[in-house]
Parts: structure tokens; C-alpha cells; sequence
């Protein structure tokens, strides 16, 4: 298996943008990943779109071919991925597989979702459809409902409060408003968190993610031909993809995320590092919840102590390990599909150092945290500086 | 668990845990707020299901109460 790197990355920025349709935006994060690692079209041997429901969200489906052509990159294999909020970490893990396994050295990853063009119910529905609709679906789960389970339970079993849900808000709102390119850029106080509107109980809307649009991409090639397209590669130290069961009702334990677990221990394995050794992160905080989850399921503390964790300060900006230093899902917009590619290209932005108001003093080692539905999909991946 | 092996249970469980729903798609939009719930029942299998009547908590006792449009409505249990 060969070393792989991140040789080029490239995003628009996440927010509301009537006038762009899903390829346009596809189409800029794609050409400027393409640029920042100083390649034409031509050289690309393989294109992998993460990409959730733009079929249900825009119409157009056979996505993959129609962006790749309108990148001018012909003939090549261009496949979509989906695996619901995790569509590009799956793309990404894809791609690695290839180039690790020799079979390309110059693959493009680009994620994307184009969203803000349905109301807001029409969005809810769609985004249910990545929960059993047999099961949960038909009892009139929405996907904040499934999370909001999720944290009631986790309030009943560990003590987990109201305002440490809140604190993950605060914070991912305080660092994505000094983030140039996220959708939501302004601060909010716990009272505003508390007092937000009810969407699912105990979730009010500052503890969900927005409605985004954005693409993000990245290109990566051999670990020893990286120097032919940068000379800041970010290398692919560990990665996995897993998976579990779809329904909550399933699980055996909804407290954790059974598939985050088994993929960030296969990614500490193949980096050879444990949770300690992880500087910094970005994780899945498509609610609050899911961030005190994953903080706890990546082992940066143990079960049950995330709500405190959250509330410690110890994962803001300054903090001992800066946790969404981005803004996250929260504040930055969760373009569902763009989100596991957006997250590599935080971590490699720190990683290379060019994270402006941002830039983390630790940042050799970072961990990207992509999670699909309510669990069934993850994606850890593990980079470092070379 | 399929709610059509649910009459071969007692029909009685435990709130394992709920939600109350604000923000709803189309076809539910009518009916918010409303609360559903995963219940583990007496056989230790969970279901997802929508509560009816009082609104019950995480750890309370419920008993099934009807079929609407197919999806299983729980109650709180009365008093035994």
C-alpha cells in the first residue's frame, strides 16, 4: 500500500447562493483544488463526487459525469457516493483506496450539496430519508428528532445538561464567525442558545446545523510524487470507513455511535497514534449532541464525560485540543454532501498553516469526523504534515 | 422491531427514550407539536412509535393503544 497525500484543496464558501445551481459550484471547488496543486484537467485519472440527494434536491441525477465534463475532464471513470452525511468522507475513503492501492496517482474528491432551493419542510423531508423510513420514518421522526433521542437519553444515562449542549454552539459560532468562508459568521450567547426555538425537545435551532449550499474538493496523489504538485502535502496517516445498523430503534446502546468507534480505532491503528496524540479536529456537529458523542467516542474522553468536556473550554479555539475550530457544521453550514470533504480541507488548511485568524499553535496532527445519518455511516481520517 | 409482530407481544414497555416535535415535514405539519418515542418492550426488543394522550418521559411505564395509518400510538400505562 503506497502513502497518499493531499496535494491541492479548494472550497466555495458555504451559505445560501440562489444563482448557483450544483454543478456551478462543484465546478469552482473542483477547478480551484485542481489549481492549488498547479494541475489541468487533463491530468486527472479519476473523479469520486460525494453527493447525499441532489437528485431529490435539484432533479438532475448522473451527477458525477456531468460535473467531470463540465471541468473539461473527458473519458475518465467519474462515480458518485452516497452515504447520506458522510457522501464525501466515503468519497474520499474511495479515492484513497485507488491511489494507496496503485490502481491512479491523480484522483479529484469533490463533495457537494445544493440545498437552500427547497423550503424548509420539503428539506426536512429529505433529510429523514436518511433514516428507516419503515420504522422511525413513518412514527414522524424528523432527523432533529433522531438526534434529539439521542440526547435525551445521554441526559438520562450520564447527567448530560441543557447548557453544555449549548456550550458546543457558543463555541462553534465564536470561531466560524472569524471564518471567511462559513454561512452562519456571528457569535450567540448561551441565554440565545436556551431561549432559541423548539425543533425537536431538547433541540432548539441553535443546535442544529444550517441549511447550506457548498462544494468542497481535494486533489490526492502518491505520498512520493507530491512534491511534483506542492510543497506543502498533507499526508493520509490513518483513515476508515464503517458502518451500523440505519434505525436508532436497532442499536443497542443510542449513547454512542457504535460505527465512530470502530473507524477512529482503525485509523489510530494504520496512523500508529492514539487519541492523545490527536492535536486537533474537526467533528460530525450536525447537532450539538453528535460533537459531545464524537468527543467521547474518539477517546479524547471517556463515556459520559462530553457534556462536561464541552463546557471546560478545553476544545475551544485556545483550548487543549481546539475541537471545529472552522466554525463546524454549526456555523460554518452543512452542505450535506460537501461536509466530509470540507472538513479534509480544514484540517490540511491548519496543517499547512494557512488558517489566518484560525490557525491553531498545534496543528501537525489533525483528525477529520464525517458521520452519516444518525450513525449508520462513519469516516475518520487521520493527517499529519509529512 | 416491525410493528406487525406487535400483537404477538403484551403490548407494554418502557419509555426508553422521546422527543416532542416542533418542525416537521409536509405530510406532518398539521399535527406539531407531537411526541414519539423508541419502547423497549417486555421482550427487550425497541420500537419506534408515536405517543398519544399525556406526554410521557424517558423511563416511563406505556402500553400500546392503537394502530393510526399503520404506525403503532402508545399511551402512559395507568396507574397498576
Amino acid at each position: 500500500m503506497r502513502a497518499v497525500a493531499v496535494v491541492g484543496i479548494g472550497k466555495t464558501p458555504f451559505g445560501a447562493f440562489p444563482d448557483r445551481d450544483i454543478r456551478s459550484l462543484s465546478v469552482e471547488a473542483g477547478e480551484k483544488a485542481l489549481k492549488d496543486a498547479h494541475l489541468t484537467p487533463d491530468r486527472v485519472e479519476a473523479f469520486y463526487l460525494g453527493n447525499f440527494a441532489g437528485p431529490s434536491f435539484t432533479g438532475q441525477n448522473h451527477l458525477a459525469p456531468w460535473i467531470a465534463s463540465g471541468m473539461g475532464m473527458e473519458g475518465i471513470p467519474a462515480t458518485r457516493v452516497e452515504d447520506a452525511c458522510a457522501s464525501s468522507g466515503s468519497a474520499f475513503f474511495h479515492a484513497w483506496t485507488a491511489v494507496a492501492s496503485g490502481v491512479y496517482n491523480v484522483v479529484l474528491v469533490t463533495g457537494v450539496e445544493k440545498m437552500t432551493s427547497q423550503p424548509t419542510p420539503v428539506v426536512a423531508e429529505i433529510l429523514a430519508g436518511a433514516g428507516e423510513m419503515a420504522g422511525e420514518g413513518k412514527a414522524g421522526a424528523t432527523f432533529p428528532a433522531l438526534f434529539a433521542m439521542i440526547a435525551q437519553r445521554h441526559m438520562f444515562e450520564y447527567g448530560t445538561t441543557r447548557e453544555q449542549l449549548a456550550a458546543v454552539a457558543v463555541k462553534n459560532h465564536c470561531n466560524g464567525a472569524r471564518n471567511p468562508m462559513a454561512h452562519m459568521r456571528k457569535v450567540v450567547s448561551m441565554e440565545q442558545v436556551l431561549a432559541g426555538k423548539p425543533v425537536a425537545d431538547p433541540l432548539t435551532v441553535y443546535d442544529c446545523s444550517l441549511v447550506s449550499d457548498g462544494a468542497a474538493a481535494v486533489v490526492i496523489a502518491p505520498l512520493e510524487q507530491a512534491a511534483e504538485f506542492t510543497d506543502k502535502p498533507v499526508r493520509v496517516l490513518g483513515i476508515a470507513q464503517t458502518s451500523d445498523r440505519l434505525a436508532l430503534e436497532d442499536k443497542d446502546d443510542i449513547t454512542t455511535f457504535q460505527a465512530l468507534r470502530r473507524a477512529a480505532g482503525k485509523a489510530y491503528a494504520m496512523a500508529g497514534v492514539t487519541a492523545n496524540d490527536i492535536q486537533f479536529a474537526e467533528v460530525h456537529d450536525c447537532f450539538t449532541i453528535a460533537e459531545i458523542l464524537a468527543t467521547e467516542d474518539l477517546g479524547f474522553v471517556p463515556k459520559g464525560e462530553g457534556g462536561p468536556y464541552a463546557l471546560s473550554g478545553a476544545t475551544c479555539l485556545h483550548g487543549a485540543r481546539p475541537v471545529n475550530a472552522s466554525g463546524g457544521l454549526k456555523s460554518k453550514g452543512h452542505p450535506v454532501g460537501a461536509t466530509g470533504v470540507g472538513q479534509i480541507c480544514d484540517i490540511a488548511l491548519q496543517i499547512r498553516g494557512e488558517a489566518g485568524e484560525l490557525q491553531l499553535r498545534n496543528h501537525n496532527i489533525g483528525l477529520a469526523q464525517n458521520l452519516g445519518g444518525s450513525g449508520a455511516t462513519c469516516v475518520v481520517t487521520v493527517l499529519g504534515a509529512k | 422491531m416491525s410493528a406487525a409482530v406487535l400483537p404477538q407481544t403484551t403490548g407494554k414497555g418502557v419509555v426508553y427514550t422521546e422527543t416532542i416535535i416542533y418542525s416537521a415535514p409536509p405530510k406532518y405539519l398539521s399535527e406539531v407539536p407531537y411526541q414519539i418515542a423508541i419502547v423497549e418492550l417486555e421482550n427487550g426488543r425497541r420500537m419506534t412509535v408515536r405517543i398519544v394522550g399525556d406526554q410521557v418521559s424517558t423511563g416511563d411505564r406505556v402500553a400500546f393503544a392503537e394502530f393510526r395509518n399503520e404506525v403503532p400510538c402508545f399511551k402512559k400505562a395507568e396507574n397498576e
